[in-house]
């Protein structure tokens, strides 16, 4: 019998979207299936779409699918929404402003919710890259959670990050904070077509100031993602974005970073679950020492590692 | 290690109708029973609610219908589903559905009908037990 590795690489979509919900549920059996799909990773272009809440960011990933499709490429889409902090929950809407792709087999969509993820992506979103990416989906645009300023785990996931602001949300003094200002590779001002559009280019375009010199500067478009104005023209950057990565070795260097981060946070995964066999036999001894003060959490600690 | 399964559930709304309150309402309590829900929106045909459960690995497709066209799709997306090799997919439905047309959509192979006026929390508890048994 075939596994469903093999099965969702042959094109079986029920394969694919069970694979990807094994990785959100860390469910038993997924890493090794995950070791047989690797080899076949690397060829998809990883683009993340970040933004505040409201920005656009679904209606414009909507208009980008509708570009890439027709120059050919085939669209994996993983969209991340919020859960709820209280049940778990979530409402998973972002499938909704992309509904019409639903009908075409080039497309591949899937919701996922951030279930206690803080950076802006949900737990098994860089999974969900590697099996749409060994799928053979050319292009794979993550769309995260409605951010504020610091989560910035798509930079770790995306080849292209793409910031999405709108005008009127913040004074200029917005534009000048750390977090995600940082992490674009493009910006786009959507909702152009509203006031105070040219201001916020403006001060984008001051922020920029300060990385002149640098190998990319990031650029910044102008769209109207309701009605797709500047879309195509959104497209053709992230595209010289791509060609820049790949040419310079940035897109390289971004890569083993990430590989990096990736590794350890297996073995640190792992180590966690090593740490609570440590002490399983005789934690109620200890606590109640530190407790006590008769000994300290670092000394406890120390030698407990010491065991191991 | 693995987490506990989510229950994931696509709610649709096939048809012309013209409003998704009481969708709204079955969303939302599902998910504040610690349920993902896929909300695909107004307008949906048979076609796109099968393809959307199937890439979005869902337990079950919600269908609301007040258009009294319910016969015709309740068994399209039924159709769909076997034929796309997923009747594994639990279906149940809502809205403005007459009493005595409740037996021939069993028959056809949903799970469950819930007419107006059913407590939510009857849903939830249907639900959560027919996920469990399928598993």
């Amino acid at each position: 019998m075939s596994t469903l590795a093999e099965r969702a690489t042959a094109g079986d979509v029920r394969a694919m979207a069970r694979l990807i919900s094994m990785a959100e549920d860390r469910a038993d059996g997924i890493d090794s299936l995950m070791k047989e799909l690797y080899p076949r990773t690397g060829r998809a272009w990883t683009i993340g779409v970040t933004g505040s809440p409201g920005a656009g960011k679904s209606t414009l990933t909507d208009k980008l699918i509708g570009h890439f499709r027709s120059k050919g490429s085939t669209v994996g889409v993983l969209a991340v929404d919020p859960s709820s902090p209280y049940t778990g929950g979530a409402i998973l809407a972002d499938r909704l402003r992309m509904q019409r792709h639903t009908d075409d087999d080039g497309v591949f969509m899937r919701s996922l919710g951030a279930r206690g993820s803080l950076g802006g992506l949900s737990r098994g979103t860089r999974e969900g890259v590697l099996i749409l990416d060994a799928c053979g989906y050319d292009i794979v645009i993550i769309e995260t959670v409605g951010v504020g300023q610091s989560e910035i785990d798509v930079m770790r996931v995306a080849d292209t990050v793409c910031v999405v602001l709108v005008p009127g949300l913040g004074d200029d003094i917005q534009a000048m904070k750390a977090g995600i200002m940082e992490i674009a590779d493009l910006f786009v001002v959507n909702k152009a077509d509203r006031p105070g559009a040219d201001r916020l280019v403006h001060e984008v375009r001051g922020v920029l100031e300060f990385l002149r010199g640098r190998d990319w500067v990031p650029t910044i478009s102008q769209t109207v993602a309701e009605t797709g104005d500047g879309v195509a023209e959104l497209g053709e950057r992230l595209l010289s974005h791509r060609e820049y990565s790949g040419k310079s070795g940035a897109g390289r260097e971004r890569e083993l970073a990430r590989l990096k981060t990736k590794i350890e946070e297996i073995m640190l995964e792992r180590l966690s679950s090593q740490v609570e066999t440590l002490w399983t036999d005789r934690r109620e001894e200890l606590l109640e020492a530190v407790h006590e003060r008769r000994l300290d959490p670092y000394t406890v600690a120390e030698e407990l590692l010491s065991r191991a | 290690m693995s987490d506990k399964k989510k229950i994931r559930v696509v709610i649709a709304k096939p048809g012309l109708d013209g409003h998704d309150r009481g969708a709204k309402v079955i969303a939302r309590a599902l998910r504040d029973a610690g349920m993902e829900i896929i909300y695909t929106g107004l307008r949906q045909t048979p076609e796109q609610i099968v393809t959307t459960a199937i890439q979005e690995d869902a337990d079950a497709i919600g269908i609301s219908i007040l258009s009294g066209a319910h016969q015709f799709y309740f068994k399209r997306v039924i159709d769909l589903l076997k034929e796309k090799n997923a009747s594994d997919i639990i279906v149940f439905g809502g809205g403005v559905i007459p009493e005595d047309d409740i037996p021939s959509l069993l028959d056809l192979g949903a799970g469950a009908i819930f007419g107006p006026g059913t407590p939510t929390s009857t849903a939830i508890e249907w639900l959560e037990k027919a996920v469990l048994t399928k598993s």
